[in-house]
């Protein structure tokens, strides 16, 4: 039979997917101009500034090993060299896994 | 079928310099190695990913699976957690609808909906004709997924010669990415206060639930930065 690895693979992809579908069936009745579209857009917007946020705040994983201060710092000069590097994505995403790498290496 | 010209417009514009590419690339190198390190195979790895194809969902996966939790459990943790995938499957999807292409396109191009392929769509989509835009779409989440996958099987086998060092950072990359990408869009009313609010709110709500902060906080969020905007049209 599947193993519980396999089923656990499967069980992740349908509870994702199920998300998805609905959306598009509920697309089907929503024009882009309408105020119901903004209002979902809205509700994209922050709902995804929720999960970053909380990625950072209270991280899943092996971040949540790092220390709260490194990571406040990781995330301050991160956007820092974003603003002085007129809004690149680039260099504040590469910085920050070295920094974080350096701080956690060289200080804990 | 597909109209190869803008599908390979789809592929070029996920390959750009400053694309999320980047940020999703380097952490499904962590969940190869995460993956490998819970006694994952390399195909049970693709196919997870294959399947997925959702960074915070995999996580959600592969923490539950250390505690050992049942199936149902994964599944609800995971609905919680990717559930955002519905906002912004409704936030896209209009965008694409032409009724000269069939509907079989929308349901089965929903499977790319993540954040990083809609980030390239919402930010590209106004230089594509409308009909074509689903094409446009096809191409880029064929490149994300692609990525994705690719990663997964690049970290896979790096695992033994990533650190606790290194992997903490691969980790920090995907959230800074995405907190500097939200910043770069706060353009008008309505985005910026959904942005900030979501993110005040998110983490706010995780003492009340940590299962259902993203979803209650996104919401009130959402509805709030709404009314906001409309005030403000």
């Amino acid at each position: 039979m599947f193993s519980y690895i396999i089923l656990a693979i499967l069980v992740t992809s349908l509870a994702t997917y199920s998300s998805r579908f609905l959306g598009v069936l509920t697309s089907e009745k929503i024009n882009e101009d309408s105020k119901i579209y903004r209002w979902f857009n809205c509700l994209a917007y922050s709902t995804l500034a929720a999960l970053i946020s909380r990625m950072i705040f209270f991280p899943a994983g092996i971040l949540a090993e790092s220390e709260y201060f490194i990571r406040f710092m990781v995330i301050f000069i991160s956007i820092i060299i974003f603003y002085l590097t007129k809004k690149n994505l680039v260099y504040p995403t590469l910085f920050s896994a070295i920094i974080l790498f350096f701080l956690n290496s060289y200080f804990v | 079928m597909i109209n190869l010209k803008y599908f390979y417009k789809g592929i070029v514009c996920s390959k750009k310099i400053d694309s999320p590419a980047i940020a999703l690339g380097m952490s499904f190198i962590a969940i190869g190695a995460l993956l490998r390190n819970l006694g994952f195979t390399i195909q049970e790895s693709i196919f997870s990913t294959f399947l997925t194809y959702a960074l915070p969902g995999s996580l959600v996966m592969a923490e539950s699976m250390l505690i050992g939790v049942s199936l149902l459990n994964i599944f609800l943790a995971v609905w919680l957690v990717n559930s955002r995938l519905y906002p912004m499957t409704v936030s896209l999807m209009p965008l694409l609808m032409h009724k000269n292409q069939p509907r079989w396109k929308y349901y089965l191009s929903c499977h790319f909906v993540a954040v990083s392929s809609w980030l390239i769509l919402k930010n590209n989509y106004e230089e594509i004709e409308k009909e074509y835009r689903i094409d446009f779409w096809f191409g880029i989440g064929t490149a994300t997924w692609l990525i994705a996958i690719f990663s997964t099987v690049l970290g896979y086998y790096s695992a033994d010669y990533l650190n606790k060092d290194m992997m903490m950072g691969l980790s920090i990359v995907n959230p800074i990415y995405f907190m500097c990408a939200m910043i770069g869009i706060m353009k008008t009313i309505q985005l910026s206060s959904a942005i900030i609010l979501g993110a005040i709110l998110g983490p706010a709500f995780y003492f009340i639930s940590p299962e259902w902060c993203i979803l209650i906080g996104g919401i009130i969020a959402g509805t709030i930065a709404f009314f906001i905007g409309e005030k403000n049209v």
